[in-house]
């Protein structure tokens, strides 16, 4: 069985794993787990790179055709300003997709839904597909799809935690109701936990700092691109649940005999 | 956007088949999954699932209880008119049956209530014919207008409106709406509505977007089971609910069961549905969707409806007339389709309460909708 692709405003993509690039101990390193994890998306941080230069040391080590770029918003603080940086990013990456992220607070960095919302729409009517970074909030999420965002970005718990998949009631609320593609994003900390977003029918994940903060970030690169394929594969596969045993109670069909 | 697309890449023959191919191991599959969707859903309505059907009761009945508890919605139907420009084959006002119409005037309607007050009743559903020119958008306007004031909630279904017609009836107090496609065989669609504004199939099917897009608070969707195959017609109403649930998130859904009966001098059921088989029908929606209303009509009768509240229903009429005028004005005016259950609201109340079942005859308020406005 081939696995189903993942599209994404018009463009496909057979790697349901999204990468961050912060946090490596080396622009090299970033590169090698990179192409290890099959990643086809990557986010940057538009205030971690030098746009004007071309030589610039993160930039060049993403030069691979299989790599599209996700700018982020990060360090904005209002949609304002995250209307702004994404006007920029567009012209310094020559692409018109941006991750929206706006966390004015630096010590959690929790999104700020108002913000974003706000944001979301502005950037949507400018013609940008927006992916959105948000608390795993289910109306927030159909706010978000009916201003136009291309997919939705509910976080498994506090971005760089590592802690997993703590809002799985309402990520399971999200995905049941989506309209755009849903992806985990924040607080994946081990390839089980990727797996289980993918099994429970998230369209895809995007870590970062478990790959970047591993012992070895190449090798575990490849571990969660292996268990995202394996969760995918069980999606669609269907799992079988566990029994429900029904109450024994009298016969509630009897009058029909 | 609308629900066409959809509705267009599912062929019935495809779906028919599909439904009658599942097996017993896509029931008990189907029945063991946390979150079920609609090809166990297809499974759950196959014949497959007939000896499955206790274990689906039982499970029907729990979820249902999680829910919603134990409480059941009550409402009546008042029917203002019996005037209809439609030819239905099954309907007792269709335009070629020689019948006496009969629309009801404001003070009509207020004598009508005044009774329907007295039962108890808080919810009440208005139902007319589609006559654009004497029971058109003015004349449910003035109605919800006059009797606003009486009841908390006030449900339709009438003839499909525009959405424009929607909006502006939302905003005098209309609560939900309730428009059944009777079949989604596109083709016996047209042979049972040959003439009329009704035969125009696409614009009955869009019918819910409209009312989405003008932002009612609940919809009420459901098939004429006696038309035709009544699995591939619940399918398409299963796939029609999960496109509006993800549309239009901010409404309530709820399903209706009508079986063809007998009306005058009209067509008998081509398919027959047997109380088993709607017993199945209804655990199969609650076993798909857990928060759906569920609601069954004094069609059924009173062994039926006494069972079928614990299997998954959550809204019965009780002591209902299908005739304008029915309760008081001109009670011997022509039904629109026999009634099987003949109780009194409050015997009905007593039944549900014998049962452990608070009836609950309010829950909506006036000043709700009025914020709205």
């Amino acid at each position: 069985m081939t696995p189903q692709p993942l599209c994404i405003a018009g463009r496909t993509f057979s790697s349901r794993l999204f990468t961050g690039t912060g946090k490596f101990s080396s622009a090299e390193l970033m590169e090698e787990a990179l192409l290890a994890s099959g990643s086809e998306l990557v986010t940057v941080a538009l205030k971690r790179v030098d746009v004007a230069d071309t030589q610039d040391d993160i930039l060049r080590h993403l030069a691979h055709p299989q790599f599209n770029l996700l700018p982020n918003t990060s360090g904005v603080r209002t949609a304002r300003e995250a209307v702004f940086a994404a006007q920029l990013a567009r012209e310094a990456l020559e692409t018109n997709w941006i991750k929206l992220e706006i966390h004015p607070d630096p010590k959690y960095l929790l999104p700020d839904p108002v913000e974003t919302l706000r944001a979301a729409e502005e950037l949507a009517k400018l013609g940008f597909v927006v992916l959105p970074y948000i608390h795993a909030d289910p109306v927030l999420c159909k706010r978000l799809e009916e201003v136009g965002v291309a997919a939705v970005m509910p976080l498994g718990s506090p971005i760089g935690s590592n802690k997993g998949l703590l809002t799985k009631e309402f990520l399971e609320i999200i995905i049941g109701q989506s309209r755009v593609p849903v992806v985990v994003d924040a607080g994946i900390g081990a390839p089980s936990h990727a797996a289980a977003a993918l099994e429970m029918g998230a369209d895809a994940v995007l870590v970062n700092t478990a790959i970047a903060v591993a012992g070895q970030p190449v090798q575990m690169a490849q571990a969660f691109r292996l268990a995202v394929e394996a969760g995918r594969m069980a999606y669609e596969a269907r799992l079988a649940a566990p029994v429900a045993h029904a109450e024994a109670s009298s016969p509630l069909t009897a009058f029909l005999d | 956007m609308s629900f066409r697309p959809i509705f267009d890449a599912h062929l019935w023959d495809d779906v028919k088949a599909s439904i009658y191919a599942k097996t017993a191991a896509d029931v008990e599959f189907a029945l063991r999954a946390p979150k079920r969707t609609l090809e166990d859903f297809k499974a759950l309505i196959s014949p497959a699932a007939a000896p499955y059907l206790e274990q689906m009761a039982q499970l029907s009945h729990q979820l249902t209880r999680k829910r919603f508890g134990n409480t059941v919605q009550l409402y009546v139907p008042l029917y203002l008119s019996n005037e209809c420009q439609n030819i239905c084959t099954y309907c007792g006002f269709s335009l070629d049956n020689k019948i006496r119409r009969r629309t009801l005037s404001g003070v009509e309607m207020l004598q009508e209530a005044a009774v329907l007050k007295d039962w108890g009743y808080e919810h009440v559903l208005l139902v007319t014919g589609e006559a654009n020119q004497t029971v058109g958008v003015d004349y449910l306007r003035k109605a919800i207008q006059v009797l606003r004031v009486h009841f908390a909630q006030i449900s339709m279904e009438v003839q499909p409106l525009d959405e424009p017609d929607y909006e502006l009836l939302i905003a005098e107090g209309l609560h939900a709406v309730l428009v059944y496609q009777e079949t989604y065989h596109q083709q016996d669609y047209k042979k049972h509505h040959p003439k009329g504004k009704k035969s125009n199939f696409y614009y009955r099917l869009e019918t819910p977007d409209r009312l989405g897009q003008a932002g009612v608070h609940k919809m009420g969707l459901g098939v004429l089971f006696g038309l035709e195959d009544w699995r591939t017609d619940s399918f398409f109403t299963a796939l029609h609910l999960d496109y509006l649930e993800r549309t239009y998130w901010q409404t309530k859904y709820s399903l209706s069961f009508p079986r063809l009966r007998p009306a005058e001098g009209l067509l008998q059921p081509k398919v027959e549905m047997t109380d088993r088989e709607l017993v199945q029908l209804i655990c199969a929606y609650r076993l798909l969707n857990e928060e759906v209303e569920l609601s069954i009509s004094t069609r059924e009768t009173p062994t039926f409806r006494d069972h079928i509240v614990r299997l998954g229903i959550t809204s019965v009429s009780a002591g209902s007339k299908t005739n304008p005028g029915g309760y008081i004005v001109e009670p011997e005016s022509l039904e629109q389709f026999e009634i099987s259950d003949e109780r009194s609201p409050q015997e009905i109340a007593a039944m549900l309460r014998r049962q452990g079942y608070e009836p609950v005859w309010k829950d909506w308020d006036a000043a709700l909708t009025a914020l709205s406005r």
